[in-house]
């Protein structure tokens, strides 16, 4: 297995977020975690890469427990995190942006040069001096997975891309997805959206009040119309 | 009045060189704050002190390397030596301290300030030194008759040169791309692999190298002295409050410009030329609060892991403790003698010092670096009425604190448009501001001299009878503030604190609140000062002292910020302490200084705040899960 996650739990504060997440993902496989506004996605993500201080389970990524490293050692490791609010630097210019992602290259992980993330973000290369504060949704999120691209990671956390994007971009978005899947990225995709989910997953998980309720092959979860209806908002 | 010949246009150029060459120092240092700020968002008190330590270390190298190479080599190596002094400082002190709220990360480096300020006197002795000039440097250019100091002229160029290779690191290498993204969005910064504690250290150091480079530089300008910090970390947080913290082209013209103020001011005020520096700053805070080059900040966000236990009155059986407690102190004059009973009177007024910023800084949530200003201003109040009105001494202990309360009011009104970091900042230089004219301003103030003879009348002289009026007023002080803790303005001013914006979104005029608290707080620190004038009978620039505004920071930390009755404990427990120490060792100010460090670092809640967290785990641990309200809540962001 790629990432193994087993028994994570989170809390901020007094409030205890994830109840003992569980979940696999294999070589080269994109999986999609589905939920809710506020079902968890985003903290488990957090969880994963040690951005939430209070988290206990275990993380095993590449044969390796990564649960209590620091988030750069987790991250140098080649497991990249795209997180959902964009979160580009505003003040810096499109390469910039870049160059801050950028990690040395992994044996067990396609590499990528800025050439290469502006062929697969061609908006992208058209703007290369531009500030990251005067880009328009869809270019800073295309900027931010080309940002974590940049650290050559064997495997992406994607938190929620399609949010807010306009059909159009949507598509590329799925082009690009698809391309790093083609290229060997291992990928897990946070998402509401069951349709965009559907046009890039292998498999999905389904989290709902901080607890995984279903796990299968999206044919699986084609066959269960109660339970798609019953946790996700279509 | 008869006019005079004004002085030749040759000589306002060369004033204007004078303040241009000040100010490549000056540009140095409030850079070097400025990039550390951006980054651990830490404004490092401690670098006055580093560039302090910076003049020192050059003058002992350059006295012992001789020769062209061995004066600059100097120069050089202290400003690396004094980096690698502020890499270890990093990796000891601050890295435990980052996520701590941004006032104990000013208080712990104020701490070291103060034991850099005894160390330095330990190693390099009291007296001024007087360093070599710098070989090829030595002469004068002669402009139109006037001269100007070639060294001058050679640190004139030095400024943009050093603006343009910090321009250069900071766009053009990996490093300074880094930096950048770090000011913007540090976690972001980790979560793409890149280690911040390295980053921070790095930061720190070249900062912390560029104020050693400015005290360096002066030696062949400037005597070097161990108060040489304060007035240059004054002067640096009037720079960044100017020039926007955060920026370097903000530093780079704010220096500029409060140099060439000072040189000028002193043509036009010689006795108060700050005042000029304190007006230009009063217009860019109203006209762009983030400073010329800065940018709005978002409001800070609260930090998580500070913890806040719901406030609550106090119960009828704790009141009649703090009934018994206030009897059992009146009743020291039946047993002790004159100096305790000095001791007690004193420890009584600087009660009402700390609860005045207690109140200001725990309920508000506005930490006054500046308090001793409101406190020393209501002393110098009293001694006016006394001295040059001569007052009786009940009207002038009412009418004196109103001094302090104008201070407040003026000074408030500025402070309180900015808040955290920026509000810190700003008090400290006020009261620097206020410190300059009562030592400069010799014809009013009596200047270093002060104001003597300012006696109680005989109904209080006598020591027992001045104790209890010192422990009312206190009590009464005391009582007072507490009310208004739990009054509507206090609920008001609290969700102020809490949160600004949702304050002001459920119509709480947030600016006016703060106002009224600051003066408040300023007002009751002036009652503390009236009686504190009497006690001493004199009145010095001191009690307006930045020393003073520390203790008074410390006696409100000890005792507990994030309590009711902080101040209080905090005093009582601080002062006697104090008073001991200095008794005891000439080394004060590092002990003081090791002091703080040690409060910040291990017992960040205060006595108050530990010993409620004590009495909560022991009522938590009889009924399990007794109540979630008693327990901590952190804020998750």
């Amino acid at each position: 297995m790629k990432l193994t996650v087993e028994g994570l739990n989170s809390h901020y504060g007094p409030a205890h977020i994830l109840f003992d997440i569980g979940f696999e993902v294999g070589e080269g496989e994109v999986v999609a975690l589905l939920g809710r506004n506020g079902a968890g996605k985003s903290t488990t993500f957090r969880s994963i890469v040690g951005l939430v201080a209070q988290r206990s389970g275990r993380i095993v990524f590449e044969g390796k427990d990564v649960s209590v490293r620091p988030t750069h050692e987790i991250v140098r490791g080649g497991l990249g995190y795209v997180p959902e609010e964009r979160r580009i630097f505003t003040d810096l210019t499109v390469e910039e942006n870049l160059e801050v992602g950028r990690q040395p290259k992994r044996l067990n992980a396609p590499s990528w040069t800025r050439e290469k993330l502006f062929a697969l973000f061609p908006n992208l290369a058209e703007m290369r001096n531009r500030p990251g504060g005067r880009m328009s949704g869809g270019e800073q999120q295309m900027l931010t997975i080309a940002r974590t691209l940049m650290g050559n990671p064997s495997l992406v956390l994607l938190d929620e891309p399609s949010e807010g994007l306009s059909p159009k971009i949507v598509e590329q978005m799925v082009d690009a997805i698809l391309t790093m899947k083609k290229e060997g990225v291992s990928i897990v995709v946070s998402e509401q959206n069951l349709h965009f989910a559907r046009l890039i997953s292998d498999r999905a998980y389904i989290i709902e009040r901080g607890r995984i309720c279903f796990g299968g092959t999206m044919a699986e979860l084609d066959a269960r119309p109660d339970i798609r209806d019953a946790h996700l908002s279509l | 009045m008869q006019l005079q010949p004004g002085p030749p246009m040759a000589f306002y150029v060369v004033q204007f060189l004078t303040g241009l060459a000040s100010a490549a120092s000056l540009f140095l240092v409030a850079s070097g704050l400025s990039i550390i700020f951006g980054v651990t968002r830490i404004v490092n008190f401690a670098h006055g002190a580093f560039y302090m330590i910076g003049a020192y270390v050059a003058f002992t190298l350059t006295e012992r390397l001789s020769g062209t190479f061995g004066f600059w080599g100097s120069i050089v190596a202290a400003a690396f030596a004094v980096a690698l002094i502020g890499v270890i400082v990093e990796m000891v002190l601050l890295r435990r301290i980052y996520h701590a709220p941004e006032l104990f990360q000013l208080l712990a480096t104020f701490g070291l300030t103060l034991m850099v300020e005894d160390l330095v006197v330990l190693i390099w002795g009291p007296d001024d030194l007087v360093g070599r000039r710098a070989p090829g440097f030595k002469g004068a250019v002669d402009f139109f008759g006037q001269n100007i100091p070639s060294y001058d002229l050679f640190l004139i160029v030095l400024g943009p040169v050093v603006l343009g290779i910090l321009w250069l690191l900071f766009q053009r290498t990996r490093w300074g791309v880094l930096v950048r993204a770090a000011t913007q969005d540090r976690d972001m910064v980790a979560a793409l692999g890149v280690n911040q504690k390295w980053l921070f250290t790095s930061v720190f150091a070249v900062g912390v190298f560029l104020a050693a480079l400015g005290g360096a530089l002066q030696i062949p300008r400037d005597a070097v002295h161990h108060a040489m910090d304060l007035r240059i970390i004054v002067e640096v947080f009037v720079v960044v409050v100017i020039g926007g913290l955060g920026s370097i082209i903000g530093a780079f013209v704010a220096a500029v410009l409060v140099s060439e103020l000072n040189a000028f001011g002193i043509l036009i005020f010689p006795k108060i030329s700050i005042i000029l520096v304190f007006l230009v700053m009063a217009v860019v805070l109203i006209v762009r609060p983030w400073g010329l080059f800065g940018r709005p900040e978002a409001p800070a966000r609260k930090t998580p892991g500070l913890t806040v236990n719901p406030w609550r009155p106090l119960t009828s059986n704790e009141r009649l403790a703090a009934l018994a407690a206030l009897v059992i102190a009146a009743t020291l004059p039946l047993f002790a003698g004159n100096y305790a009973l000095t001791v007690g009177s004193e420890i009584a007024i600087f009660v009402i010092f700390a609860v005045s910023l207690h109140f200001l800084m725990a309920v508000g949530g506005l930490a006054s670096f500046g308090h001793a200003a409101y406190f020393g201003l209501g002393a110098y109040g009293v001694a006016f009425l006394a001295k040059m009105a001569g007052l009786p001494m009940i009207v002038c202990l009412l009418l004196g604190p109103l001094l302090g309360c104008m201070g407040a009011a003026v000074f408030g009104f500025f402070a309180v448009q900015l808040s955290g970091v920026y509000f810190a900042m700003l008090t400290l230089a006020f009261a620097q501001i206020v410190w300059s004219i009562a030592f400069q301003w010799v014809s009013v103030t009596g200047g270093d001299n002060g104001i003597l003879g300012v006696w109680p009348e005989k109904w209080a002289a006598s020591p027992s009878h001045f104790y209890w009026l010192a422990l009312g007023v206190a009590a009464l002080v005391t009582v007072a503030l507490r009310v208004a803790v739990f009054s509507p303005f206090g609920y008001g001013l609290r969700a102020t604190r809490d949160s600004a914006l949702r304050s002001e979104a459920i119509g709480v005029n947030v600016k006016r609140m703060q106002w009224t608290a600051f003066v408040i707080s300023g007002t009751t620190a002036g009652i503390g000062g009236a009686l504190f004038a009497y006690l001493k009978g004199s009145v010095f620039p001191d009690n307006l002292g930045i020393s003073l505004s520390v203790d008074a920071l410390v006696m409100v930390l000890l005792g507990g910020v994030e309590t009711v009755s902080g101040g209080v404990i905090g005093a009582i427990v601080y002062k006697a302490l104090n008073i001991w120490l200095v008794s005891q060792t000439d080394l004060s100010k590092l002990v003081l200084g090791g002091f703080i460090v040690l409060i910040v670092v291990v017992f960040p809640k205060g006595i108050v705040g530990m010993l409620e967290m004590l009495a909560q785990r022991r009522k938590s641990t009889s009924p399990p899960g007794a109540s979630l309200l008693a327990k901590p809540i952190e804020s998750a962001e």
